[in-house]
């Protein structure tokens, strides 16, 4: 008797927390689909920091001897200036326009974990502004006539890199919020935080392309990475809230 | 517990504690500054190596160790204000922020000033001057969220937790610029001596350092007992306080 009632019971919480995963995935991948559909159609959102990012990086050979071993010398320290720089540019529209209309303090009425939710827009972001910005570099190193060895690593470094920055600058944008002219603000705030990742980045491709192991350097991105993942969207709850009271 | 700290907190206790320490403070911090650079200025011995351009140590590393210490007391400051949401807190922080930017500026200074003549160069790309630069600009960006704001205490909420990351970001800010440091140019400039520190040096050095950081808690004291007169200048007690020319 006593089996049986235990096996019901058991059956009964765990059909209850499918239930609750599966809404809860449900959720998320509509905050998902949701926040790419509206960056997919505010064009610009998403293109002008890349328009940025090349602009910003046809100024380095303009502005020195624009010879090949010259420019490769400075290649990955330009690029990675112009990558950081042009994912600075991206945070304003992160959650600028859903503050505006309402629509993020909806998402704290929603029963599901605020931070998740929060999670998932910064992923979206990250989708429309760091991943094309990792796959722009590429022929913008070429252009800078950056080797094979330092392409792969910047395409690497990028690729854990830019999450960073959207995660750390999501705080940013979050306390920027109602502020009127918050981007020069949103530099000098996230400026300083974003310096070691840009340290290991283009350190590390600068070790690539002189041909020194850069295995340790990744690991440390992917660690920042892993911290920035477990922290900044907790943080970034709390400054939200901040900013709708 | 909380009801201690919520005692602690209220603006009236602090201002009125404050109020009967503040001479005591003042009076203190001058004096032992007044001997300490006195001391260390004229009468201490100079530097075998450095000669007299050594005496600039003695403001030097004082600032430019307090900088740090306060940036630290004003991320504690702010996590307790998001805590527990008490407001002196809040106000120390704000005042914190910019007595440690002055200090920052002044290690900054002299520092450079400190380089020319021992180095030969105003300014080099050392990690500990990177890593003091960027404490700079990471007071800035505190600075900066209070005075952006309207509402004082939003901004001292959003200031507070940049603070805290700050803090957080501190210790991976020095790690990877040292890293990137060593990548880059082998460590010939070190701030320390190799010799160690005589007495006759470090009791001058001791006494400045006592009093660069009592002028810094005297300093923080007057600038949050003026955010206290601005922020509760419509409460009965400041009021009446005024009225009966208690303040």
């Amino acid at each position: 008797m006593l089996m049986r009632q235990l096996t019901r019971w058991i059956y009964l919480k765990v059909n209850l927390l499918v239930f609750k995963l599966t809404e809860l995935f449900r959720v998320c991948f509509h905050v998902l689909k949701r926040d790419l559909i509206l960056s997919f159609t505010q064009k610009f959102d998403w293109l002008n920091p890349l328009f940025f990012l090349v602009l910003f990086t046809s100024l380095i050979p303009l502005s020195m001897d624009p010879s090949p071993e010259n420019l490769s010398k400075v290649a990955p320290s330009s690029i990675w200036t112009a990558a950081l720089l042009s994912s600075l540019l991206s945070l304003e529209t992160l959650f600028k326009r859903d503050f505006e209309d309402g629509t993020l303090e909806q998402l704290y009425l929603i029963p599901y974990p605020t931070s998740l939710l929060i999670f998932m827009k910064i992923f979206a972001h990250w989708l429309s502004s760091g991943l094309p910005i990792t796959l722009l570099s590429i022929p913008l190193a070429l252009m800078l006539f950056m080797p094979a060895d330092g392409i792969i690593t910047l395409f690497y470094t990028l690729l854990i890199g830019t999450p960073i920055l959207s995660l750390i600058g999501a705080i940013g944008a979050a306390l920027a919020l109602n502020l009127q002219r918050g981007g020069l603000l949103l530099a000098l705030l996230l400026l300083p935080l974003y310096i070691p990742v840009l340290i290991l980045g283009a350190g590390s491709v600068y070790a690539a392309v002189s041909g020194l192991a850069i295995s340790g350097q990744l690991a440390l991105l992917a660690a920042m990475l892993i911290g920035c993942l477990l922290t900044t969207p907790l943080m970034t709850m709390a400054s939200i809230r901040i900013s709708l009271t | 517990m909380i009801t201690i700290l919520k005692k602690l907190g209220s603006p009236k206790w602090f201002y009125h504690f404050s109020h009967k320490l503040t001479p005591w403070i003042a009076f203190f911090s001058i004096t032992v500054l007044f001997t300490g650079m006195i001391w260390g200025l004229l009468f201490a011995p100079e530097d075998y190596l450095q000669g007299q351009s050594f005496r600039i140590f003695y403001v030097h590393v004082p600032t430019a160790f307090l900088a740090q210490s306060i940036y630290i007391a004003m991320a504690i400051f702010s996590f307790i204000s998001l805590v527990w949401r008490i407001k002196l807190t809040e106000m120390l922080s704000k005042s914190c922020a910019t007595i440690g930017i002055s200090y920052t500026f002044i290690a900054l200074v002299t520092g450079s000033l400190w380089g020319a003549p021992t180095w030969g160069t105003w300014w080099i790309w050392d990690a500990r001057l990177t890593s003091m630069l960027l404490l700079f600009f990471l007071y800035l960006g505190v600075i900066a969220l209070h005075s952006n704001f309207e509402n004082r205490q939003t901004a001292a909420k959003a200031a507070g937790i940049l603070a805290i990351i700050g803090v957080v970001n501190i210790p991976i800010i020095k790690l990877s610029v040292n890293w990137w440091n060593t990548l880059h140019q082998p460590a010939t400039l070190k701030f320390t001596q190799a010799s160690s520190i005589t007495v006759d040096m470090l009791i001058p050095f001791l006494i400045c350092f006592t009093g660069f950081s009592l002028f810094a808690a005297w300093m923080i004291i007057l600038k949050t007992q003026n955010e206290i007169l601005i922020r509760e200048s419509k409460t009965k007690w400041l009021k009446e306080a005024i009225k009966n020319h208690a303040i």
